[in-house]
Parts: structure tokens; C-alpha cells; sequence
């Protein structure tokens, strides 16, 4: 969860990782972040997130992408 | 078989009293009988390819769902004796098969669509550069008639087999009933592109007769009729008039013929997608919307998100989404962050993947550079205004409040309206340079006295300018009504003479004013051709 609090840290140091909820929703995250987020995961995690994973569902906390990287790490 | 068409209405009259009288089970195969027959009006030709696409992806979504069946059941029955990397190289495997069957579909589908549709766009360009050498043209056009609504349900079917593959869609069992998510006829020219998973359970389902369900359908099919009849269908001839004579007509005959364009389109398309929903909904069918008021948007960002809704969200979810997660995206960021820096690398992949993405949604609607230059510039257009937040943000801090304001609101939008208008000056001229050159007269050659009296001289009488403006100012004020929720729910609570009397005025306003008749020849809609 460091590791991944991190890289999000790298693009937004401001924001409160360990409790915002939004960071889809309320636009806190752009394409551009997303395109970063995956690609960092990828180089750190060693996990490709697919394209069917990129919703809000996954993006809008950190605790939230973390779950996914753990699932994606065990699929 | 126009939708504007008198065979087309005694056609739907004949479906709909039919759909409500055989018993539910059967509506489902009225419909594809129906579909067949509306498709094989314009031509037997079509169906083969429609068949091909049909099958194809009916075959790849059933094997790729078996594949995934038998993969679960192995992966479950050698839980405790496979380790986690065996799971997983066998899960690979399985992939790669999937991928292959995706893939193989995929070809196929879109190579119709790109062999009927840019065939000759190619064979124009290759001649093109072989004129420049040796000064002639060396290939000849070859003679291929595309199949109608062939964009719509190639990308709706595809929208299918990709969600298949993802595991986010139950491959349909019934060959017929993937027929008919396929063509059912109201949406098949023009959209909206449904999901599969959206559409197949109101499409597959038995709707009895609702009296408020098909009132509130045939109120919205008439208000599409209305706008296209009577706004789209008449102002086309001064746009016809000035984008067909750029000698004749420059300066603010462009400008105009520019905001006429725009209401061309906004009320031939939103029209032609009223009809499509409402005829659904008279079936008792459930279609996506595809435009919520997209001219009063505040950029350009959000009106992408309001204008044709259903197309936008299948370029980023099946495109932009696939382009961003993969591996030569994703390496292309990490290279220029460690090459270029953090900010540049954050934003190459995306400007890449944008342009990418504009230039399919461009090529998509036309074989020609005119709307690869428009789609381009589009992208062009979002990335500039994403890049100026900043300077935004800093006028917002120094202006508080002015967002709140009502003439900001007015001017934001005029902005859109124009900005967007302009773009779309290059469906209109017949290639990419007249539209820049055209373009450029509006602010050089500006003889505005002049020209409104030749407004009179483009085929419309000052009556007919009149119409439009009366029939436009009424969208607009529907349009903003619309903002507080459902004007036919409201209007169904009034009294059923209330009721009636906005009906037959719609009715009587289309036949009083509407472009149509014997003699008269009713335009296609624009978005058939794409």
C-alpha cells in the first residue's frame, strides 16, 4: 500500500490518499494520472490493469486500486 | 425506406398493430421479420454483409464463452493441485486463445467495414502521391455501395463481442435473437450504439399494450418529425446554396451559412435519434440516450460528453481505454518520464492516445480528409483547453463568483456553440483547404448589408426564415424546460384535451410547415451516410 500511496503521492502530494473516496468523481484524477498510475503499477507491481478495470469503481481511492492490484496479482 | 417517408409510417402503423396483438412470446420474431424487411428495402446486397457480421460474432461470443466455461471448470477442479504459477500459465494460455478468437472476429468485421467504406478514400490518396511523380493517376475507383447503417452495427455488434471477451457480457445463445440486437430497424441508420447489455433484456422481453408508453413514444416521435421536417429539412437549402457556390458566397453569407449548418444538424440528428427512441419506446423498448442538450455546454470537453453520447462512450471505453492500457502506451510513458521529465510524460501518452482516438472517431464518419482534419481537430481543441486550466483557474480566483453569473453561463455557451459550428464547417465545403479558405473570408470579406438581402436569393423566402427561427426558438425554450426534469410527464399530468391539443398542433405544425410532399424531396438524414 506504500508503494502505491507513493506513486499517487508523485502526482498529487496534496491530496489525503488514506481517506478520499472521490478521486474519480470529483475529477481529482485526470487521463492523464491514469495513464501514470497504470503504467507505474505496471513497472512496481509487475501487473497490467486492463482496459475493463479503468472505471471509478477501481479508481476512486487508493484502497480501492490497491484490492485490484491484489486481485490482479493472484488471477 | 426514409424515416420521413409515407412507406415507412404505414410500415411502423403495420409492425406496431401487429406487435400488440400476437401473443408476447412471438413480439421478439416480428421484430426480426420486421428488420429483414426494412433492411431488404434498400437492397438485398446489404443483408449478406449484415449475415457475415451476424454470424461471426454469434460464433466468436459462444466460443470464447465456452472457452471461459471450461477454463473455470479446470481451474476450480485443480485448485489444490495446481501451484500459482501453474494456475496462472494455464489461465494464460486460455487468454491467448480467447484473444486469438476476438481478434480473427474483429478482422473480419472491421475489414468489411474498412474495405466498403475506404477503399476508394485509399486508392484517391495513392493516386494522389502518384500524380505528383509522374503526373497521372494509375488506379481506377472500384464500384462498392455501402451497406446501410453498416458503421452502427458493425461498432454495436463489435461493442458486443469485446464485452464477450472482457467476461462483462453472456454470449447470447440464440443465433436469431443476436440477429435481431443487431438490426432492429429504428436504430439501425443512425444509432444510438446500445450496449448488449442494456439493450437485449427490454429487446428480448414481452411488453404488453401501456397506453402512457406508446403515447409518450409517438409525442417523441413526433417532436423528432417536427424538428427534422420543419427546421433541418428547410434550412438545407441555404446551406446547400452557400456551401455549394464558395465562389458566390464568402464573408457573412459563410457565417451564416455556418449557423444554419448548425442548426441543420442539431435538429436533423437530435430529430432523426427522437424518432428512432420514440418508435422504440412505442414497442416498449428502452433505448440510451444520445444527447442531453449538448449546445448548452460549457466547453468542449462537455459537450463531447452530450453530443451523440453513445458513440463518445464506445470510442472510450472500447479505443481510448484499450489504447491507454497498453503496453506500448504505457512504455512510451515511463520512457518519456525518465527522458523528458515528469510533466512531459505524463502528457505525451496522453496527447497520443487523444489523437489516436480523434482520428478513428474522424474516419469513422466519413472517408475523406475533411472529417480526418476535423477529428483532429477536435483533439486538438480539448487538449489546448485541458492544458489552459491553470490559466482558468486563475481567472476564476481573480473573478470569484463569475462562474455563478448568467451572462458568463450565455457566454460560455456561445463560445461552444461557435467553436463547434466552426469545426463542422468542414462537413460542409468540398475539401479541407476551401473550408480553411472559407473559413478565413468571415473575417476579411464582412459586407453584412449586402448580404442579408441575398439571404432572400438562396432558395428560401422570408417566410421560410421565419418558420426556422419561430420552429429553433421553440426547441430552445423545450430545451430549457428539459432542464427540470420531463415535459411529457408534466404534460401527462394536465388534462387529456391539454394533452391533445399539443399533439395534434405538433401534428398539424409538421404537415403545415414541414419540407415534404410530392415533388418535394425529402432529405436523408445527415448521420445515414456515416
Amino acid at each position: 500500500m506504500e508503494q502505491l500511496i507513493e506513486i499517487l503521492k508523485e502526482l498529487h502530494p496534496d491530496v489525503d490518499y488514506e481517506n478520499c473516496t472521490t478521486l474519480i468523481t470529483d475529477k481529482i484524477l485526470d487521463s492523464f494520472d491514469m495513464i501514470t498510475i497504470i503504467a507505474e503499477v505496471h513497472n512496481r507491481f509487475d501487473v497490467v490493469i486492463p482496459a475493463d478495470e479503468l472505471g471509478p469503481e477501481n479508481f476512486n481511492s487508493a484502497r480501492a486500486l490497491y484490492a485490484l492490484i491484489t486481485r490482479l496479482e493472484d488471477e | 425506406m426514409l424515416f420521413t417517408s409515407f412507406e415507412f409510417v404505414a410500415f411502423l402503423a403495420c409492425v406496431l398493430v401487429l406487435y400488440y396483438l400476437i401473443p408476447v412470446r412471438f413480439q421478439w420474431i416480428l421484430l426480426l421479420v420486421a428488420n429483414v424487411f426494412f433492411y431488404a428495402c434498400s437492397g438485398l446486397y446489404g443483408l449478406l454483409f449484415m449475415g457475415v457480421t451476424i454470424v461471426t460474432s454469434y460464433a466468436a461470443a459462444r466460443i470464447m464463452s465456452a472457452v471461459q466455461y471450461h477454463m473455470d471448470d479446470t481451474v476450480k477442479a485443480h485448485k489444490e493441485v495446481w501451484s500459482k504459477q501453474e494456475r496462472k500459465a494455464y489461465k494464460q494460455q486460455i487468454k491467448r486463445k480467447k484473444r486469438m478468437i476476438f481478434i480473427g472476429c474483429l478482422l473480419v468485421n472491421l475489414g468489411i467495414l474498412a474495405v466498403l467504406k475506404y477503399t476508394n478514400f485509399a486508392i484517391a490518396n495513392v493516386n494522389g502521391i502518384a500524380a505528383l511523380f509522374t503526373g497521372r493517376h494509375s488506379i481506377a475507383r472500384v464500384n462498392l455501395v455501402l451497406p446501410l447503417g453498416i458503421s452502427f452495427y458493425t461498432f454495436q455488434t463489435m461493442g458486443y463481442v469485446i464485452d464477450v471477451y472482457r467476461g462483462k457480457a453472456e454470449a447470447e445463445k440464440n443465433i436469431f435473437k443476436m440477429a435481431l440486437f443487431t438490426s432492429f430497424f429504428p436504430q439501425l441508420i443512425q444509432g444510438p450504439i446500445s450496449r448488449f447489455g442494456e439493450l437485449s433484456q427490454t429487446l428480448y422481453a414481452p411488453h404488453r399494450f401501456d397506453f402512457r408508453t406508446v403515447w409518450f413514444g409517438l409525442e417523441r416521435v413526433l417532436w423528432g418529425y417536427f424538428k427534422k421536417l420543419v427546421i433541418a429539412d428547410r434550412i438545407v437549402v441555404a446551406v446547400n446554396a452557400i456551401v455549394g457556390q464558395p465562389d458566390i458566397y464568402s464573408g457573412f453569407y459563410v457565417f451564416c451559412g455556418m449557423l444554419f449548418y448548425a442548426a441543420e444538424l442539431y435538429a436533423d440528428f437530435t430529430g432523426g435519434i427522437d424518432i428512432t427512441i420514440g418508435i422504440a419506446q412505442m414497442f416498449g423498448i428502452q433505448l440510451a440516450e444520445n444527447f442531453e442538450r449538448p449546445y448548452f455546454s460549457k466547453n468542449i470537453a462537455e459537450y463531447w460528453r452530450r453530443w451523440h453520447i453513445t458513440m463518445g462512450t464506445w470510442f472510450k471505453d472500447y479505443l481510448f481505454y484499450p489504447l491507454s492500457a497498453s503496453m506500448p502506451v504505457l512504455s512510451m510513458s515511463t520512457f518519456c518520464r525518465r527522458h523528458f521529465g515528469a510533466a512531459a510524460g505524463r502528457r505525451i501518452p496522453v496527447y497520443f492516445v487523444t489523437l489516436v482516438v480523434w482520428f478513428a472517431t474522424g474516419i469513422w464518419h466519413g472517408a475523406s480528409w475533411n472529417f480526418i482534419v476535423w477529428g483532429l481537430l477536435n483533439a486538438v481543441v480539448i487538449l489546448l483547453s485541458q492544458e489552459c486550466r491553470p490559466l482558468y483557474e486563475k481567472f476564476h480566483a481573480h473573478f470569484p463568483g463569475i462562474q455563478k453569473k448568467y451572462a458568463y453561463r450565455i457566454f460560455q455557451v456561445v463560445r461552444t456553440v461557435l467553436l463547434m459550428s466552426s469545426l463542422r464547417m468542414l462537413d460542409c465545403y468540398r475539401n479541407v483547404g476551401l473550408t480553411f479558405k472559407m473559413f478565413g473570408t468571415m473575417f476579411t470579406d464582412w459586407n453584412m448589408t449586402a448580404a442579408m438581402k441575398g439571404l432572400l436569393q438562396l432558395g428560401l423566402t422570408a417566410a421560410d426564415y421565419a418558420v426556422v427561427a419561430v420552429a429553433v426558438v421553440l426547441v430552445l425554450c423545450v430545451s430549457l424546460k428539459q432542464r427540470r426534469g420531463s415535459i411529457r410527464e408534466r404534460l401527462y399530468e394536465r388534462t387529456a384535451a391539454v394533452q391533445y391539443l399539443v399533439v395534434f398542433a405538433l401534428l398539424f405544425a409538421i404537415l403545415i410547415f414541414g419540407a415534404y410532399g410530392i415533388g418535394y424531396d425529402a432529405n436523408q438524414f445527415i448521420y445515414n451516410q456515416f
